[in-house]
């Protein structure tokens, strides 16, 4: 047991004093970065960046693994409390975490994400222990049709399975997909959809836009519709005993909880993807797999618990190909990455070997990062649901203004705002018409990455569409893809015909 | 008023005046500085050698303390760049906003006219370096000389041959269009975002060679997965372990197979002379220091200091090379 010694050794080096205050520091400042709409762990790594080269570089890496981890538990917070994604990786948190709050039940929707965070982080911490190596080799492996093979699949499951209107879900997709080829053509570099040289269109539609504006104004205009003018008042109450039952009562989603942890962090080991496409199809998986797919959307508890596993696993995951390929699977490891060249750590295949003591310091430091952000994560649920407790419209008001700062701040161009606002209002009226939104904030988030590996597949196979079913890997996820979104068709042709038989003798 | 106040007002308002005027000047001969964090564009995607650099300056701005404001990389790789240039185009007269190029800053424009970007209008910063180019293959291949290469790639018959890069009219498809016209060879070309994913994707195997940079496969090249056949550079101007690759012209191909990447810094159109003479400066410290110097012996770098107007003219020189690259390629008419 190499490994278990290496770890042994991570752990010493994480529990210094100096780095131990670095992890409770760090998760703290990470909680709070990713609970404001429009700044995540990139802003707060990249912030904070410079800070680092006041101490040595386990201790560097060790502090902005910590915000990185505590910024995921954040996310979750804004998500859940307003409606308003804190950042990219906790919008599919919202789906199910904001109508949980509307009912009174924020506490529980807080909770299943603080422990669901915690159940991805370890779970996710453990493969990364035991699994690092041959899991490089797995991100090697995943070429361009395995991963667009991989999106397909994703796309079913919000097909497939889902209890929503098919022809309605299929709609949303393809819209999203719309929005996600506006901009500059990847491989061609010709400018799409850009309604006539609208300037702003050149950058395509950042996705947080869209989910800013469909779930955080969109959400915002549809509780003022329904209050018909009353003052609404959130019901949520707190206490230590609720907390403890809250735990207790997850028991049953501890099956979610695993599923979500090995998705995501598989995901997040493949390079380019990173944990926000992780959490959405931990979501989709998390819905296919269950006995009532309907209730997902209206406030199931397993709609938290999925993404919120599933993200923070992938943030773990995405550390992998920084380590061992160079190559970072997230925009946060990104930075990380650059800090590493300057603390004058070359990633590559022979980190592992060259510097144990950086690797297993980090890989310690991610328990003991998970440990203290799921405390303070916790510690910290009262002072939210206080908020929550704020009249309506009081609220409102706030809402409005933290989804303009959050629209603003990523791209920092009004243009961002004004199409944040026009999203919020058509995310309104598909509310209004029930139109599922989720399939097409996934569409926008997974279109860009399926596109390019699409069309670098065909390039490379020279037009043959078979390289996506002759490469074994690719080929079984497509199988597996297509036979769910087979699946639902047989399913209610199935039903039509137990209808048609039962009405046969009347 | 008696005499006595009014000397004492009067020696006051001098005294006043006086200290006015001494800010004023200190203010006026000050030299500009950053107000809130620099944004950092970098025109190509994550993890490639346009990116680990940036973020490798930035690092060594905030290591020595050489800004007073952040340097904050920004990835906007999107069409072979063109989605900086447009970006860098609508920020004119910004002063926050810099860019690191490479050589897609002459093709992408030319590529397309469409995003109305003429690189003549903006600010030239510094040229830091010339990266360079070799031509690389896995070790499993067995392949070991241009020679075998060329056999190899004949062997698998015209167009089953993948090469993979950057997008499509940048440098990897030029240097991978002199390939071809040399030595008479036909590959399937296969653009990818970023040069550190087509380096991962020779390693995957997805991909048969590839014309990274130096920095792109060092990693990969030391853990004895990949090996490079050739340098595109001329005789002895690499040093250290990337000059003991063999060049082109010293394998007996000409002294024709030579193409360079430019590393340089730019600004927007319209920002004033302080702001550029400030980022010049910064800059200037950058290459002198230590890690800078080390990092171009190390990553196969050839240094190359230029500003100012020799930079301008540099950068319209290269472009007329390019345009006639692109032209024999087909590219643009």
């Amino acid at each position: 047991m190499e490994v278990l010694g290496l770890l042994i050794n991570g752990f010493v080096i994480a529990f210094e004093p100096l780095n131990l205050a670095l992890i409770v520091a760090g998760v703290v400042v990470g909680l709070f970065i990713g609970a404001m709409p429009g700044l995540g762990s990139v802003n707060g790594v990249a912030i904070l960046l410079p800070m680092t080269f006041l101490v040595p570089p386990t201790s560097a890496v060790i502090f902005l693994a910590a915000i990185y981890y505590g910024a995921m538990y954040g996310g979750a917070i804004s998500s859940i409390m307003l409606g308003i994604p804190g950042a990219s990786t906790a919008v599919a948190t919202t789906f199910d975490g904001r109508p949980l709050a509307l009912k009174g039940q924020a506490d529980k929707a807080l909770v299943a994400a603080a422990a669901a965070s915690f159940v991805g982080g370890s779970i996710s911490v453990v493969l990364f222990t035991l699994f690092a190596l041959p899991l490089a080799g797995v991100a090697l492996a995943f070429g361009p049709p395995e991963t667009f093979a991989l999106m397909v699949l994703a796309f079913a499951t919000f097909i497939g399975l889902g209890g929503d209107d098919i022809p309605k879900t299929l709609f949303s997709i393809l819209i999203g997909l719309v929005f996600s080829t506006v901009g500059l053509d990847i491989i061609s570099g010709e400018p799409r959809l850009i309604f006539g040289g609208l300037t702003g269109f050149y950058h395509g539609i950042n996705f947080l836009v869209l989910a800013i504006g469909i779930y955080g104004i969109g959400e915002m205009l549809w509780t003022i519709e329904i209050s018909q003018g009353e003052v609404l008042m959130s019901k949520a109450t707190v206490s230590f005993r609720r907390i403890l039952s809250n735990l207790r009562d997850l028991k049953g989603n501890i099956k979610t909880m695993i599923m979500g942890s090995f998705l995501g962090y598989f995901v997040g080991i493949l390079p380019a993807a990173g944990a926000t496409p992780g959490s959405l199809m931990a979501y989709g998986v998390a819905k296919t797999m269950s006995k009532n797919p309907e209730t997902y959307g209206k406030g199931n508890i397993d709609g938290v618990v999925a993404p919120e596993a599933a993200n923070n696993a992938a943030s773990t995951g995405s550390m992998l190909p920084m380590l061992t390929l160079g190559i970072p699977g997230s925009p946060t490891t990104a930075i990380l990455l650059g800090g590493m060249v300057i603390w004058g750590l070359e990633p590559g295949p022979l980190v592992f070997t060259d510097h144990p003591d950086f690797v297993w310091g980090l890989i310690a430091s991610l328990y003991a990062a998970n440990l203290f952000a799921l405390l303070i994560n916790i510690g910290f649920i009262p002072a939210f649901i206080w908020v929550l407790k704020m009249p309506f419209t009081i609220l409102a008001p706030i809402i409005f203004v933290l989804c303009v700062v959050g629209g603003y701040v990523p791209t920092q161009s009004m243009h961002d705002v004004w199409l944040m606002l026009i999203f919020g209002v058509v995310g309104y009226f598909m509310r209004k018409l029930d139109y599922p939104m989720a399939p097409m904030v996934l569409a926008i988030v997974l279109g860009p990455l399926a596109e390019p590996a699409m069309r670098q597949s065909l390039i490379g196979s020279q037009g043959d569409v078979m390289i996506f079913f002759e490469r074994p890997i690719s080929g079984t996820i497509m199988v597996i893809a297509l036979f769910l979104i087979v699946l639902p068709l047989i399913k209610n042709m199935r039903k039509r015909r137990k209808r048609n038989a039962a009405n046969g003798p009347n | 008023m008696n005499k006595f106040t009014s000397k004492i007002l009067s020696a006051a308002v001098a005294l006043s005046v006086g200290l006015g005027f001494t800010a004023a000047v200190v203010k006026e001969a000050a030299a500009w500085e950053p107000k809130k964090p620099v944004e950092f564009v970098i025109m190509a995607g994550k993890g490639g050698g346009a990116d680990r650099l940036a973020r490798f300056i930035q690092g060594i701005i905030e290591k020595n303390g050489l800004a007073s404001k952040p340097f904050v990389p920004i990835n906007k790789g999107g069409g072979s760049g063109a989605e900086a240039l447009r970006y860098l185009k609508d920020r004119a007269g910004d002063p926050h906003v810099i860019m690191a190029t490479l050589n897609s800053y002459y093709t992408t424009p030319l590529r397309n006219p469409d995003i109305g970007v003429d690189i003549a209008e903006f600010t030239p910063i510094t040229r830091l370096a010339e990266d360079t180019f070799q031509l690389w293959v896995t070790t499993d291949s067995g392949i070991t000389t241009v020679d075998e290469y060329v056999a190899a790639v004949k062997a698998a018959g015209p167009g089953n041959w993948k090469m993979g890069g950057t997008g499509k009219g940048q440098e990897d498809s030029l240097v991978t269009a002199m390939l071809e016209k040399k030595f008479d060879i036909k590959v399937t070309y296969v653009p990818y975002k970023g040069g550190g994913t087509v380096a991962k994707e020779l390693i995957g195997k997805h991909i048969d060679s590839t014309v990274n940079n130096p920095s792109e496969q060092a990693g990969f090249w030391e853990a004895g997965k990949s090996r490079p056949l050739a340098s595109f550079t001329p005789k002895g101007k690499l040093q250290g372990r990337f000059g003991d690759i063999p060049t082109f012209e010293e394998l007996g191909y000409g002294s024709d197979m030579v193409y360079y990447m430019q590393r340089s810094v730019i600004a927007p159109a319209g920002i004033g002379e302080d702001v550029q003479a400030y980022y010049v400066g910064v800059f200037e410290k950058v290459y002198k220091s230590a890690e800078w110097q080390e990092y171009l012996t190390n990553k196969g770098l050839i240094p190359g200091w230029l500003t100012g107007s020799a930079l301008t003219e540099y950068f319209l020189t290269e472009r007329e090379a390019h345009r006639q690259m692109l032209q024999a390629a087909g590219e643009i008419d």
